[in-house]
């Protein structure tokens, strides 16, 4: 990974050229043995913050000689590059994939004559016409009418909610790479402004610039690879609807399901869950989703923050998530599974010797889960 | 909100839904076989891809579904706080429209509050906001 910042000077390629070098050097590989790319959503020339740097960028700028790639928007979320780069390998299209996301949303703002802003066409059409001219025009609004529908029908609470937030800054502030430097306190939460109720200003993550790698390698090339592998043991992407305001309940609950059916590890297997968090309702989905407490339990399960601490029964968000560790979209969850399940991760390791992980991304209508063992 | 709405681009599947409410219709697209309503609007039914699919005028009526008051001004001149809302149209199954709740304190809203279509023409388009009822 890349240094994490905000409005950083480095370019997107310089950042993805650090965590590239980062990456290849944990693994014990050389450029010369990556033959594969992946990378979610591809170059967005319409929302260059968004997404600098597509597949064809990175191997051409690195010189990489290929026989697979991928860099797409349509498919399921941000962590199903990696669960492609997983079928790849598993197909024997390639050995070694160089998975990343790369995000300049932060830098590209404070610059835009060299990263002009979306250029406003005649209208808007597409699945925006349904929100935007409504003033929706955050995935703030959309996400916090599911979470009030938890308030409202299952008693879920503010304090409750606020319980991602203090967890991700607690972590955050023992995560030398984390945006976030000190912990978060219940009064400070509970008197920030509100975003979009229910919401406050701590329960949104912010624009931040990084680059995350993870290497994806074929099991029969692991003689190659010098450092601990962890293995990409299911995947799951499920969509019901593809639409934020016509779905009765957010993808993580189809693909929560789904993934268990993919593998016979069980929900008690797992010993840390890597949730997306860029809204903080979004883990309550998750733990929903998959099972680790009943629909309409998350909010419970998330009181007083014990049970998702780092000595609890099921750590979450170990690194700092979203809300702490910056907006790394996704590839943040799957580089902090790894780290703690190779029991990597210093001040914020935690205990035992973690061996099953899931990492999800996405909310609302589009969403991965991945669940990672180590062998 | 003194701010403008977002200009919708219209399209053969859209204008219905964006226009009627010059004749103060709710539109929907409805397939003439099944019965199944589609939303947002496509040429083909999503139900029994039937291509008998028309806009149909609905009562306007619903409930709220749920909500939530946004207090960020996205965009310049926005008015903060207002609602917005998903609202579970009566007489249209499986359809939920994103709009905003008028003509009441934004503390006035809740889950389930029954409420009618009001219509909010801005150049040409007519935007259906919901307003409460009873």
């Amino acid at each position: 990974m890349s240094e994490v910042g905000v409005r950083l000077a480095r370019s997107p390629l310089g950042l993805t050229l650090d965590a590239v070098k980062e990456a290849i050097a944990d693994a014990g590989l050389t450029l010369d043995q990556i033959d594969g790319v992946a990378t979610y959503p591809g170059k967005m020339q319409t929302f260059l913050g968004f997404s600098p740097l597509g597949a064809d960028d990175v191997i051409e700028a690195l010189g990489l000689k290929t026989r697979w790639h991928i860099g797409a928007a349509e498919m399921t979320a941000q962590l199903g590059a990696i669960a492609e780069a997983a079928n790849a390998v598993k197909a024997g299209l390639a050995r070694h994939v160089l998975c990343f996301r790369t995000v300049y949303e932060a830098a590209a703002m404070s610059r835009p004559d060299e990263f002009p802003p979306l250029e406003r066409r005649e209208g808007v059409t597409g699945n925006s016409q349904w929100v935007s001219p409504f003033g929706a025009f955050s995935a703030a609004n959309w996400t916090a009418q599911f979470a009030m529908r938890h308030m409202k029908r299952y008693g879920l609470t503010r304090e409750q909610l606020a319980q991602v937030a203090l967890n991700d800054h607690a972590n955050a502030a023992l995560n030398p790479r984390a945006l976030v430097k000190t912990p978060l306190t219940m009064d400070t939460y509970m008197s920030a402004r509100m975003i979009s109720s229910p919401f406050c200003l701590w329960d949104c993550d912010r624009f931040t610039d990084a680059s995350t790698v993870i290497i994806v390698s074929a099991g029969d090339a692991l003689g190659e690879v010098k450092t601990t592998p962890i293995r990409i043991a299911a995947s799951a992407g499920s969509v019901e609807r593809y639409s934020w305001d016509q779905a009765e309940w957010a993808s993580a609950y189809p693909t929560g399901r789904d993934l268990w059916k993919n593998t016979d590890y069980r929900p008690k297997d797992v010993d840390t869950v890597q949730l997306y968090d860029g809204f903080a309702f979004q883990p309550i989905t998750w733990l929903e989703g998959l099972g680790f407490c009943e629909v309409g339990e998350g909010g419970r399960f998330l009181e007083g923050g014990k049970r998702i601490a780092r000595d609890g029964e099921l750590p979450m968000n170990t690194g700092g998530g979203q809300l702490g560790w910056g907006r790394l979209h996704g590839f943040g969850f799957a580089f902090e599974a790894v780290v703690q399940l190779r029991g990597e991760g210093e001040a914020r390791q935690i205990p035992g010797d973690p061996k099953v992980a899931v990492a999800t991304s996405g909310g609302g209508p589009m969403a991965t889960a991945l669940l990672l063992a180590k062998d | 909100m003194t701010w403008k709405r977002s200009r919708v681009r219209l399209d053969k599947d859209n204008r219905a839904f964006w226009t009627g409410g010059a004749e103060g219709k709710l539109n929907i697209a409805k397939c003439g076989d099944c019965g199944g309503f589609i939303h947002p609007p496509r040429e083909i039914c999503r139900f029994c891809l039937s291509e008998n699919v028309a806009p149909h005028a609905v009562s306007g009526k619903g409930v709220i579904d749920t909500y939530t008051i946004n207090y960020q001004a996205w965009a310049k001149d926005m008015d903060v706080p207002f609602v917005i809302a998903r609202v579970k149209l009566d007489d249209a199954p499986g359809v939920y429209l994103t709009t905003n709740i008028v003509n009441c304190p934004v503390d006035a809203v809740d889950i389930d509050d029954p409420v009618q279509v009001v219509f909010d023409e801005q150049d040409g388009l007519w935007f259906p906001l919901f307003e409460k009822v009873g």
